[in-house]
Order: C-alpha cells, then structure tokens, then sequence
C-alpha cells in the first residue's frame, strides 16, 4: 500500500521533469553553475582573503613551523622602507605620465586620422602593430636601440648633440620605460578615440561652425565633452593596464632587472615579486599587496568621480 | 585646405616612422653577422640568417613557442566557452543566487591579478601544480570581463527566440549552442581575440610558475635568452626578439578588421 503511494510520487517527479521545463532549466543552470562557482571561489575570492590574512602575520618560506599574527606590524616595517615608498612614487609617476600620454598621443593620432579619407586602414594597422608585439621582446629592442653605443646615441652624436645616458641614469630611466609604454598603447588609445569621435554628429560642428567658433574652440567645447566616456573608459582601462605592464617592462628594460639603476625605475609589483620569490617573506609581500590593491581601488573611484562629469546639450 | 592635408599627411607619415623603426631596426640587426651590429646601416652589408641558425639550434625557442601556443589556445577556448555560457545563463534564466553570483564575478573584477600570485603559487605548491602547463593556465580559465562582456549581448537576444526553440522541443544545451552562441558572434571573436593576446603576452605568473627551461613560455623563455645566455649578444637577442614578434604581427594583418572592430565593441559598452 504505502510502497504504490511512493512509486506514485516517484512517477509523478519523473514526470514533472520530463514535461515541466522550468525544472528542466534549473538542472541545466545548476550543472553548468558547478565549475564556475568552484573557479571563482576557489581561485578568486579565497586566495584574496587569504593574502589580506597573511598580510597580518609573520610568514617566511624559508622557516618552518607557525605563522603567528603579528597584527599591523608588516605594514608598520613597509612604510618604514625607503625603498617602499619610492616604489609607490614611482607607481604613481607611472601611472600618471603614462596615462596622460597615452590619451594624448591616441587622440593627436585619431583626430589627424579623422581628418583624411585615404589610407585611413593603412595607417591604422601601423599604428596598432606595437600594441600586439610582445612587451618582452619589445623592451629588448628599446634597450637596444638606447644602448650606450646605440643607434638613438649614434644619432644624436651626428647632429652634433651630447649623448644620453637613458636607461642608464637614475633621472632618465622611468621617463624611457614610460616613453616605450606609451609607445605601445597609442594604437589601442587610437582605435577607442576613433570610434567615439565617430560617434559625434557632423551637425554639430556646423552648428558651431555658424556661432563662428575657432577650431581651438571647436576642440575644447565640442569634441572633448563629447569623447568624455571615451577618455573615462581609456583611463580606467590605462591604469590597470599599467600596473600590470609595469612589471614586465621594469625587469626587461631597467639595468639590473629589477628597477635600477638606484631603484629609480621600481614599482611595487616588482617590490613585492622581490619580497615574495627573492626573499620568501611571503608576510610583508601580502601586506604591500594588499596596500596596492587599496591604491588602486582608491584610484578608479577618483577617476571615476572626477572624469565622469555630466555635459548638458 | 589642400595645406592642411598635406600636413596631416606629413605627421602621419612621421608617426608611422617612430612606431615602426624599432621594429626595421630590429630585423636589421638580426640579419647581421656579429662585426656588424654597431654599424648604422639599415641593410646589412653580409646580410646572413646565421643568426636564426644558432638560436634555433642552440636554444629552446622553438619548444617556448609551442608551449606559448599550447596555453594560450586552451586558455581561450576556457574562457571563450565558460564566460560565455555563464553571462547566458545570468542574462536569461531566473534561478535562486543570481544577484549574488552575478556581484561575485564582478567583486573579482576590482582585484589585480597581481595579488593573487602569492597564493596561488602557495596553492600551487601546495597541490603539485608548479613546473606544469595546468599551473601556467588555472588561473586564467574564466574571467570576470568575459562573464561581464558576455550578460551584456545576451541580454539583447528576444527571450520569445529562445522559447521557441524550447517549444520545438531542443534541449537547454542545444539552445545555448545553436541558439544563444550564433547571437553573439562577434563579441565573443573580440573576447578570444583579448584572451589570446593578453596570455600570450603573460609574464608575471609564468615566471613564477615555471622552473624547467623546457616548459617556460616565449616572453619567459625570452628574457631569461636575453639576460642569460645571450647577454650582450646583441645579434641574437634581436634574433629571438624577432622570432617571438613577427607571427603575431603576421596575424594581426589577416585579423586586423576583426580586432579594430572588437575593441570598438568592447570600449563602447
């Protein structure tokens, strides 16, 4: 008797699943759910908390047994060293000359590009070639080219001008290392600015054509608002480009691999690659992790705030 | 007017030099017999490819290659085929989570993955995963921009398509592979492209992950040439230079009105 009620119910479950898609849909969300949801605990959300967790205590590789909290004294020792801070100064130096550059170059380049009508795809595509060559590879030719004896030296000895030290100089470096950064981003800049100043309707122009604006005017009164979430979107995704860059290019580019000469070419990621794999003091690594991950949120919210303002039409 | 463009011209043309003489000097050097390489020349004098010669013979650049290839391509596809599916499924099903899930994946958009190295190598070591291509490539199976990328264009497909297919009795999988998936074409062309670009040009984890020379990738493999066993060998490093940026610049030729067209899309979003 009770065995029929059961085998009832389980008919009527089978049922429901065969004829009801709703079930049907949740069996597929849910299965195909299971890696994803795995993949971004598991490799995202635990190992950021778990670097703000060793960020607070005392943990070195190379010594076994427990890692005891220690509470703010990671930090307390970073913002102690000398060669920290200037890391995070020169971040920022990074961030700020190189972003500024890449908008200003891509746009220069989008708005001559604007102005023809032929070989527009031509010089596009050489313009863009350096944004998919490898940063390696890349920073080796620019070390090349600026070498002592390098061409670039060669150059300016036969204008008659002195030599340069580039790479070489303390003052020099960062600026080559984000002059070859920017040189690499113009085309992607390029293409965002094309598109948007594609967006902006002729009518416009036209109409300040009439008021009798100069193209000066032109420029700041129309095309820059106008471009405003172009320029937002291409800072934003600038910055966090940079950081990431900046580690690549520091290790190829700067002298002794490891942003010299005399730190002047150091970012914090590479301060925290030497803290965590050169060192193995994997407390202090976290922490200075975890300051940059603040830096840069805190820089995407300014961004974010400041360029997004509203134009009213 | 005819001034104007023939000075824009004239700028462009300027432009154009700047962006490309790195690489012209690059192969010019790597043409070069070693006595060479400090001339100015642009064309060399004894134009040779020995240089190829030894670095493909006495170097693992060929194994760096494929190894750049293997990674980059499995890692697209993972990304191609997860993100995609999963920005489907927060776009068009209602199921208990959603929100939450949806703020999970966008909360990891806001953390670099430079923080996470640390404990993803500990992870790594921990669970035997270092010194191999699963170690080079977990981290990077499914991403947050994807999955973000993805919901956006899926939410553009009428639901009533997607009801008729069920009607017609397809199964859920079969809708999100022959329904959903040709919808949304070329923005997922726009995210493999990124994908594979931005793994092939990987460096951090890779040189992290990665302790035999066999398994390194090209820019791993590259630096290490570079600073190593090349040093100072001008002529070679230009060599390995131009081996690891003349095939992808060859594809960026064939592919480029795909890859324009794809940063347009994603920058417009």
């Amino acid at each position: 008797m009770s065995q029929s009620v059961e085998k009832k119910k389980k008919a009527s479950f089978f049922q429901k699943v065969r004829t009801n898609y709703r079930y049907q849909q949740l069996l597929f969300v849910y299965i195909c759910l299971i890696l994803p949801i795995l993949f971004y605990l598991g490799i995202r959300i635990l190992p950021t908390l778990f670097t703000f967790n060793v960020g607070f205590r005392d943990w070195n590789l190379l010594s076994s047994g427990p890692h005891p909290l220690v509470g703010l004294d990671n930090y307390i020792a970073l913002f102690k060293d000398e060669v920290f801070i200037k890391s995070i100064v020169n971040t920022l130096i990074y961030i700020v000359v190189g972003v500024i550059g890449q908008l200003a170059f891509g746009m220069i380049v989008a708005l001559l590009l604007h102005r023809i009508n032929k070989f527009v795809g031509f010089f596009r595509v050489i313009y863009f070639i350096p944004y998919v060559t490898s940063i390696v590879a890349i920073s080796w030719v620019f070390q090349w080219i600026l070498m002592k004896n390098g061409i670039i030296n060669d150059i300016l000895i036969n204008l008659g001008l002195p030599p340069q030290p580039f790479l070489n100089s303390p003052d020099q470096a960062i600026y080559v290392i984000i002059g070859a950064m920017i040189w690499q981003a113009i085309g992607f800049q390029m293409v965002l600015f094309l598109a948007g100043l594609e967006n902006i309707p002729q009518m416009l122009y036209e109409a300040a054509d009439i008021d009798g604006a100069t193209p000066w005017q032109k420029f700041w009164k129309v095309t820059v608002p106008l471009l405003n979430p172009t320029i937002v979107f291409s800072a934003v995704i600038g910055t966090i480009n940079f950081i990431q860059v900046s580690f690549t290019q520091v290790i190829n580019m700067s002298m002794d691999g490891s942003g010299g000469p005399l730190h002047s070419t150091i970012t914090v990621v590479v301060y925290i690659y030497q803290l965590a794999f050169r060192q193995f003091d994997l407390g202090l690594a976290s922490a200075a992790t975890v300051i940059l991950f603040l830096f840069i949120l805190g820089l995407t919210l300014f961004q974010m705030k400041v360029l997004t303002r509203k134009f009213d039409y | 007017m005819k001034l104007r463009k023939i000075i824009t011209y004239v700028l462009l043309i300027l432009g154009s030099g700047v962006m490309l003489f790195p690489f012209i000097w690059m192969i010019s050097t790597s043409l070069k017999p070693p006595m060479e390489i400090f001339t100015l020349d642009i064309i060399p004098e004894n134009l040779t490819l020995d240089n190829y010669k030894k670095v493909f013979e006495e170097s693992l650049f060929l194994k760096w290659f494929i190894n750049s290839i293997i990674v980059a391509i499995i890692t697209t596809i993972s990304v191609l085929f997860f993100d995609t599916l999963v920005g489907y499924i927060i776009a068009k099903f209602n199921f208990i989570g959603r929100g939450a899930l949806f703020l999970l994946i966008l909360s990891t958009l806001m953390v670099p993955t430079e923080m996470l190295i640390i404990p993803w190598y500990m992870m790594s070591s921990d669970l035997g995963w270092t010194d191999s291509y699963w170690g080079i490539l977990f981290p990077g199976l499914m991403t947050g921009f994807g999955v973000f990328l993805m919901k956006q264009y899926m939410e553009q497909i009428p639901d009533d398509l997607l009801n008729a297919a069920r009607i017609d009795g397809m199964n859920e999988f079969a809708i999100f592979f022959k329904v959903a998936m040709p919808q949304v074409w070329p923005a997922m062309s726009a995210l493999g492209i990124f994908t594979f670009l931005s793994n092939w040009n990987a460096f951090l984890w890779p040189l992290i992950v990665i302790e035999s020379p066999d398994l390194r990738t090209l820019p791993v493999g590259l630096s290490f040439f570079s600073s190593g066993e090349a040093e100072s060998q001008w002529h070679l490093i230009m060599t390995g230079a131009t081996i690891s940026v003349i095939p992808l610049i060859i594809v960026f030729i064939f592919l480029q009105r795909h890859i324009i067209k794809g940063i347009t899309l994603t920058g417009m979003k």
